[in-house]
């Protein structure tokens, strides 16, 4: 049954079923671990993913992987790397999720290292480890630490390709360039699969499985500037809450202080280190106004906070004042171009201009969701019960970006990103063939549990008139990254939770004009909008409702951290628009669980 | 560059090939006239964003756009390229910029190919690592620098395609000649010192197309946007091959 131009309605009765025991949406890094997993147990499994595998945004990172392995250090402990993962957190890091995490992360790495990724090498043939922020031994008491397994600075390139090639050996069934729109969910809240569509020929597909799992990976198109990809448009997100589950510390957003402007494209924070400082439109180091001592080597948020203030008090560059610069000319091309000469390539590719001549357009641009759907250390997705308790969602999961297990709380370390990927896709894997092992038993959906799901496809296909999404969105990115942005206000996120609020009306009224079938990007990008609507709103209404300041979630009007009040996870439910509290866990399994005390460095 | 005042702005020729296999019409190039901001050099890619804008049924592929995911390999002006890092001061001639799709691929739709046997090919050199050295989950298997280095200038590889598709050898045999960046692959597992199935690989490979049908014309060389070499890695296949045979 084909999308055709005449807008024919899709229904429960004629769609296509197809069914394996395990469904992974998406194709990085996360989704990538959890199919390896099932597809060596010798389950049925599809990955759906938007993308070919290697096109998804884990190929971006560059640093490496952080991991007690034991390598630069033989007295490395994963305790230490636990303590530093909870410190980052700001102390709402669950300590069950975190402590698993740096335990387990060990045998992933080398399970990776069996695989084939090259990482790079010791001089005793071990795998190299590097220096990243935020590292310590001994508990913070024993100076920096090197903990960080990479390879030359494409480690996300060579996970992502290492663990594409032994899908392609496990025999992994992909359907590459297919589009999941919808959960389906039975009478019993039960996920059974989702609605997804092949993007080359536009036909739809009821997946049915047992196990479903999110690893959609991040939403910073949310943003106007973000150094995301262009498919980071949290679908996962998206399709959970539209299905009625609950997100999690949505308002913390990790920002990096210098992205290219109109890219988001980061330049490294080396530049300032190599003297290099930002300026405002009449030439002024504004820095020195913020902070006298470190000035522009202040902390990221700290810088990142100041760059908002100058361009929301007008005194941003460019035509539209929405931008700083930073300037690295005084330095002299020797200096630039041998000390920086990565820095001068990007700054050449994507901002046109040479920074030994022009200084850089530089604003803080959205890198890191550290909140998502819920989980617990098996990627079960948690909802919540009336009185406040855990309810774990049957059927469904996730892991990676999408997820918020929470091992990052309110700020995530460089480097925990990619382990967070590894450990976690790998332990949904590994419950879905334990679960199915015990055997499961679900309820089949009802013609209406599908015909529900297929709601928005059929809407978007059958609409005559409407608004302009490709305006929606660019209205929505603009709102976020001034009212939602490094630093924020009651005042500011008010104002952006209305403009959210009627965006959300209008995206409800979106026109696809183009109804062909065939690998219409379109309508692609249509049913995108409808999830980058729902993180969006979860974002504007768990910030405004965290009356704190805690890791990258900055307020003005509460600049202190509050433990009394908000040492506790947000949880947003996109159909009530509330937000309720739940408890951190700070139960570690094998050691006492870390208190929290005043964050500096 | 020289700096020009802002306000200024450039119109570009744009042509685009479009196909859309419902519709009975032939293949055909549409022209677009694009305002660009004269003091910005845009990229491939931004200019196509751009079009889309004017046209939304224009399809392409597209990710990353910073060129380490591989999406946007295209056909530019002639020579295979990465939209997303291809500078129109790069790529335009005479205030014109011609975009198709990469050569040599069934077209599903506009610039978008039909990667299958491209990545058939990769598949077919069994591109993951096979050894019978001891595997343990606690440790990894020893590798010394120099060993590692041997793999800089294979691994980088985001599999575009824009090498197997510059390459006339491909373009005539693409289900028996492997094609540059299947062999790249295939030497990059025979490179690598923790792989121990370098006989099984070189003796798949033996035959007179899989590697052979590689006649030094070195398009692929010329094309990668990752600046790696694909010819050498198939000439050091063929040496071993060679040097196996006598």
């Amino acid at each position: 049954m084909a999308m055709n131009g005449k807008g024919t309605l899709l229904d429960a009765s004629s769609l296509p079923v197809k069914e394996f025991d395990g469904i992974i949406v998406g194709g990085g890094g996360s989704g990538m671990m959890a199919s390896l997993q099932l597809a060596k147990s010798g389950m049925s499994t599809a990955v759906v993913s938007k993308v070919f595998p290697t096109r998804s945004h884990t190929v971006s990172a560059q640093g490496g992987i952080t991991c007690s392995i034991q390598s630069a250090d033989p007295d490395d402990d994963w305790r230490w790397h636990m303590f530093d993962t909870v410190k980052g957190s700001d102390f709402i890091g669950d300590q069950d999720s975190i402590e698993y995490m740096c335990k387990e992360g060990p045998e992933a790495i080398f399970e990776l290292e069996n695989m084939g990724l090259p990482f790079s090498r010791t001089e005793e043939g071990k795998i190299y480890q590097r220096a990243f922020g935020g590292q310590s031994k001994d508990y913070g008491k024993g100076g920096q630490a090197e903990r960080t397994c990479a390879a030359a600075d494409r480690t996300g390139h060579a996970l992502l390709h290492t663990l594409f090639q032994a899908n392609v050996k496990a025999g992994t069934n992909f359907l590459s360039e297919w589009f999941a729109v919808d959960l389906v969910k039975n009478q019993n809240n039960q996920v059974v699969g989702v609605i997804a569509f092949e993007i080359e020929s536009g036909e739809p597909y009821f997946l049915k499985s047992k196990a479903t799992v999110l690893a959609t990976g991040g939403a910073g198109r949310i943003y106007q500037t973000t150094s995301n990809a262009l498919i980071n448009t949290g679908d996962g997100t998206g399709m959970a809450l539209r299905a009625g589950f609950p997100v999690q510390d949505m308002e913390m957003w990790q920002f990096h202080p210098t992205g290219i402007h109109g890219h988001g494209t980061l330049v490294t924070e080396g530049c300032r280190g190599e003297g290099g400082y930002l300026i405002n439109k009449d030439g002024e180091r504004f820095m020195e106004r913020y902070a006298p001592n470190y000035k522009d080597l202040a902390s990221r948020d700290v810088v990142a906070r100041s760059m908002f203030t100058e361009i929301l008090e007008g005194r941003g560059c460019g035509p539209d004042a929405d931008h700083v610069y930073l300037k690295l000319d005084h330095l002299g091309p020797e200096i630039v171009h041998k000390r920086l000469p990565g820095v001068t390539e990007l700054s050449k590719r994507f901002a046109h201009v040479d920074p030994a001549e022009h200084p850089i357009p530089v604003v803080p641009t959205c890198h890191y969701a550290m909140g998502g759907i819920p989980t617990n250390v098996h990627g079960q997705v948690i909802s919540q019960n009336p009185d406040g308790t855990d309810k774990i969602i049957d059927g469904l999961y996730a892991a990676g970006e999408a997820a918020c297990v929470s091992v990052h709380g309110g700020n995530r370390l460089g480097g925990n990103s990619l382990l967070d990927l590894i450990v976690f896709g790998r332990s949904a894997g590994l419950h879905i063939e334990e679960t199915f092992k015990s055997g499961i038993k679900m309820d089949n959906p009802s013609d209406d549990d599908i015909d529900f799901a297929l709601r928005n496809l059929n809407r978007i296909n059958i609409s005559q008139s409407g608004e302009n999404f490709v305006q929606v969105k660019k209205d929505l990115q603009k709102t976020m990254q001034m009212n939602f942005g490094v630093f924020r206000t009651e005042e500011l996120m008010v104002n952006g939770i209305k403009e959210v609020s009627e965006l959300r009306e209008k995206s409800q009224n979106i026109h696809l004009a183009d109804k062909s079938s065939q690998f219409n990007t379109a309508r692609v990008e249509a049913l995108e909008l409808l999830n980058l609507i729902e993180v969006a709103e979860a974002t504007a209404i768990s910030a405004n409702e965290r009356k704190e300041s805690r890791g990258a979630h900055s307020r003005e009007d509460y600049p202190d951290r509050d433990d009394e009040n908000w040492l506790k996870h947000s949880i947003y439910f996109s159909e009530t628009k509330q937000v309720s509290k739940r408890d951190v866990n700070f139960r570690p399994k094998q050691v006492q669980a870390f208190q929290p005390i005043v964050r500096t460095y | 560059m020289h700096a020009i005042s802002a306000s200024e702005i450039k119109t570009l020729r744009l042509s685009i090939y479009r196909y859309d296999p419902l519709k009975k019409e032939k293949p055909y190039m549409q022209d677009f006239d694009i305002d660009i901001p004269a003091e910005k050099d845009l990229m491939v890619l931004d200019v196509l964003m751009l079009a889309k804008e004017q046209d939304p049924s224009i399809s392409f592929r597209r990710s990353c756009r910073e060129g380490v995911c591989g999406s946007d390999g295209l056909n530019i002006n002639g020579k295979n390229g990465l939209g997303c890092i291809t500078p129109l001061s790069d790529a335009v001639k005479s205030n014109k910029l011609s975009i198709r799709p990469l050569p040599g691929l069934p077209v599903i739709k506009d610039l978008i190919v039909d990667m299958k046997q491209f990545v058939d090919q990769y598949k077919k050199v069994k591109p993951y690592l096979i050894t019978d050295k001891k595997v343990d989950t606690r440790e990894a298997i020893p590798q010394t620098i120099e060993e590692r280095e041997k793999l800089d200038g294979l691994y980088e590889c985001i599999m575009c395609g824009c090498c197997s598709t510059a390459c006339p050898s491909f373009w005539w045999n693409p289900d028996k000649f492997l094609g540059p960046a299947a062999l790249l692959q295939a030497y990059r597992f025979i490179a690598d010192s923790r792989d121990t199935a370098t006989e099984e690989r070189l003796e798949q490979l033996e035959d007179a197309f899989s590697v052979f049908r590689c006649h030094g014309i070195m398009n692929c060389v010329s094309v990668c946007p990752k600046g790696l070499n694909p010819t050498k890695a198939i000439g050091e296949i063929k040496k071993m091959l060679v040097k196996r045979a006598l």
